[in-house]
């Protein structure tokens, strides 16, 4: 939709791959015929409330990335690949600067961030974000934990089981206002910049509030060959 | 794109499955957003069909009553955003003389080929029609058993003759509810007459000329036609029962699906000449026909929506089960999942 100041932005896989590392990043690793971030990008497409779709790409994929995104999507007009950065967050920020260089950026302007190999995203899922993070300013993406999660800081002995009915597995979407989420990642430290595992912690460490979205079992993330197996698996036949 | 679709694997177990959908230039997709459970849904997920057909349907994404919003249309036939009911036959040839519905080669959606309960429906044009602004959604939802009832009136009055001073109803469930509101809006002057089983459930025909319990009709009582819409294992009495009270050389429209086979009077039928029509399903005209219907006669669907039962809305898997728990468990009415999956 136009001017929306709602932008989606598909993370394929910010730390670049090693130099002489051949190795295929797991986006391209196709499903049902397709490559995953095919079917990842298709869902953020199909939602006319994004204004764009930003996909951060390795800067040695985007033009891989932009032949696949040319062969299989035929509404691409919403659809722009722009180099990711070193860490997650940097990716993110990267996508913040995009927006505002095109002179969009402004505080109502919220970013639906998701890892690209999560193609079993749904229409629910999106929508809930969208509207959480308008309502809200932030919300992650999670399902209720059902195992026990065991906490140990040496690695070796147990230091804490937390309650389990308060546990939750992070998943994607996490959605932002983008320019407050700038604006606090700038203010941490260095050192506290190094223990972030994902971009909900930003706000966490400012003790700023983020709101939970009910995510899905089947909202995987394919990082394993069992994942990929697991995912052909939820493929239905006819 | 991967697709969620929720298939019946066995009856009354749902199971996400996934199914990729490419976006070409001729297909548009719609996001369901309110679904209408139909016994034959019920039949599929209590499994009461026989079992080597549960075998060869199931897995299937049931539901095959439903609207929704155009998400993607590249054929630029609708607006995104457009709310539309789908159209659940899908014909595969065109032909002059016999009615898409009852083409054998065409498909139907839970029946042989996935239903509704899905996140997006991927369709043509043709099988989709605009719903009129502001209509109430709950009732459109179920807009397609309507559409099964104006197509058998008419196609009914196309063959019964014309004294039709008294046309008799039998059945005081949704299908009866349903023939007998629509038969009273398209012919106003005719006589309608309602038989059913239960009192209370008569009362709701307000629209109605006369109302009997089937065990208390008057003597002397007779309709020039009728219609059946009672299905199931009753369905053979109230035909016979048709056959008793009907006048000669009159039409009786069978519209209740029954899994046996049913014994008739044919003996009757022969000395009083009757006809007797078939009717199933509907089409795109059907469709058409039945939208105007509700723009030119907005009380329609007032009335309709006194048939709106449970409303359950369905953000996981387990809900979907509840709601067909609770329309087991119903008097009258539709139950309507609305679709936040």
């Amino acid at each position: 939709m136009e001017n929306s100041n709602v932008f989606g932005v598909v993370l394929a896989g910010g730390q670049g791959t090693r130099m002489g590392n051949v190795e295929k990043p797991k986006q391209f690793m196709e499903i049902g015929g397709k490559p995953i971030i095919i079917h990842t990008i298709e869902k953020f497409v199909l939602n006319t409330e994004f204004e764009q779709v930003l996909v951060l790409s390795p800067k040695q994929w985007i033009k891989h990335t932009q032949d696949l995104i040319r062969k299989y999507i035929p509404m691409r007009d919403r659809v722009v690949v722009i180099e990711g950065g070193a860490t997650r967050n940097e990716t993110i920020m990267n996508s913040i600067a995009y927006i505002d260089k095109q002179g969009k950026l402004n505080t109502d302007t919220v970013i639906v961030t998701h890892d690209s190999v999560r193609p079993f995203l749904t229409h629910r899922i999106l929508e809930e974000n969208i509207r959480f993070a308008k309502e809200y300013g932030a919300c992650d993406t999670v399902i209720a934990a059902t195992d026990t999660i065991v906490a140990s800081k040496d690695h070796a002995l147990i230091t804490d089981i937390p309650d389990r009915s308060t546990m939750y597995q992070g998943q994607t979407p996490q959605s932002f206002k983008a320019q407050h989420l700038r604006e606090l990642y700038e203010s941490l430290t260095q050192e506290e910049k190094k223990i972030l595992t994902d971009a909900c912690k930003i706000l966490v460490i400012k003790g700023e509030q983020v709101h939970l979205v009910e995510g899905e079992v089947s909202n995987i993330k394919i990082t394993y060959p069992y994942d990929l197996k697991v995912a052909e698996a939820l493929l239905g036949g006819e | 794109m991967l697709n969620a679709v929720y298939q019946l694997k066995k009856p009354r177990q749902f199971e996400l499955v996934y199914k990729d959908i490419t976006l070409d230039d001729t297909h548009i997709l719609v996001r369901p957003t309110h679904l209408s459970i139909c016994n034959a849904d019920q039949r599929y997920y209590q499994g009461n069909r026989p079992e080597e057909i549960l075998n060869k349907k199931l897995p299937m994404a049931l539901i095959h009553e439903a609207i929704g919003q155009v998400i993607y249309d590249p054929t630029g036939t609708f607006a995104i955003g457009d709310r539309v009911v789908m159209i659940p036959n899908l014909p595969s040839e065109k032909d002059d003389v016999i009615a898409e519905n009852y083409l054998r080669s065409s498909r139907f959606r839970a029946s042989g080929t996935d239903g509704f309960l899905q996140e997006y429906v991927q369709t043509v044009p043709d099988r989709l029609v605009k719903l009129p602004e502001g209509i109430n959604l709950t009732v459109a939802a179920f807009t397609e058993i309507v559409s099964v009832s104006y197509h058998a009136i008419g196609r009914f009055f196309g063959t019964a003759h014309n004294r039709r001073d008294a046309v008799g109803v039998w059945g005081d469930g949704n299908l009866g509810y349903i023939t007998s509101l629509l038969i009273k809006t398209m012919y106003p002057e005719i006589h309608l007459c309602v038989m059913g089983v239960n009192e209370a459930k008569l009362n709701d025909f307000t629209f109605a000329d006369e109302t009997y319990l089937v065990n208390r009709i008057p003597e002397g009582f007779a309709i020039d036609h009728a219609f059946e819409c009672v299905g199931g294992n009753a369905a053979p009495r109230a035909i016979n029962q048709i056959i008793d009270y009907i006048n000669p050389e009159g039409t009786i429209g069978i519209l209740g699906v029954t899994e046996d086979l049913a014994p008739l009077n044919t003996r009757m039928i022969l000395e009083k000449g009757l006809r007797v029509i078939g009717s199933s399903r509907s089409g795109r005209k059907d469709f058409e026909g039945l939208v105007a219907l509700y723009e030119s006669h907005p009380e329609v669907v007032d009335y309709l929506e006194n048939i709106v039962g449970e409303q359950v809305t369905i953000r996981q898997i387990k809900d979907i089960s509840k709601a067909f728990e609770m329309d087991i468990h119903k008097l009258i009415g539709k139950t309507i999942m609305i679709w936040d999956k």
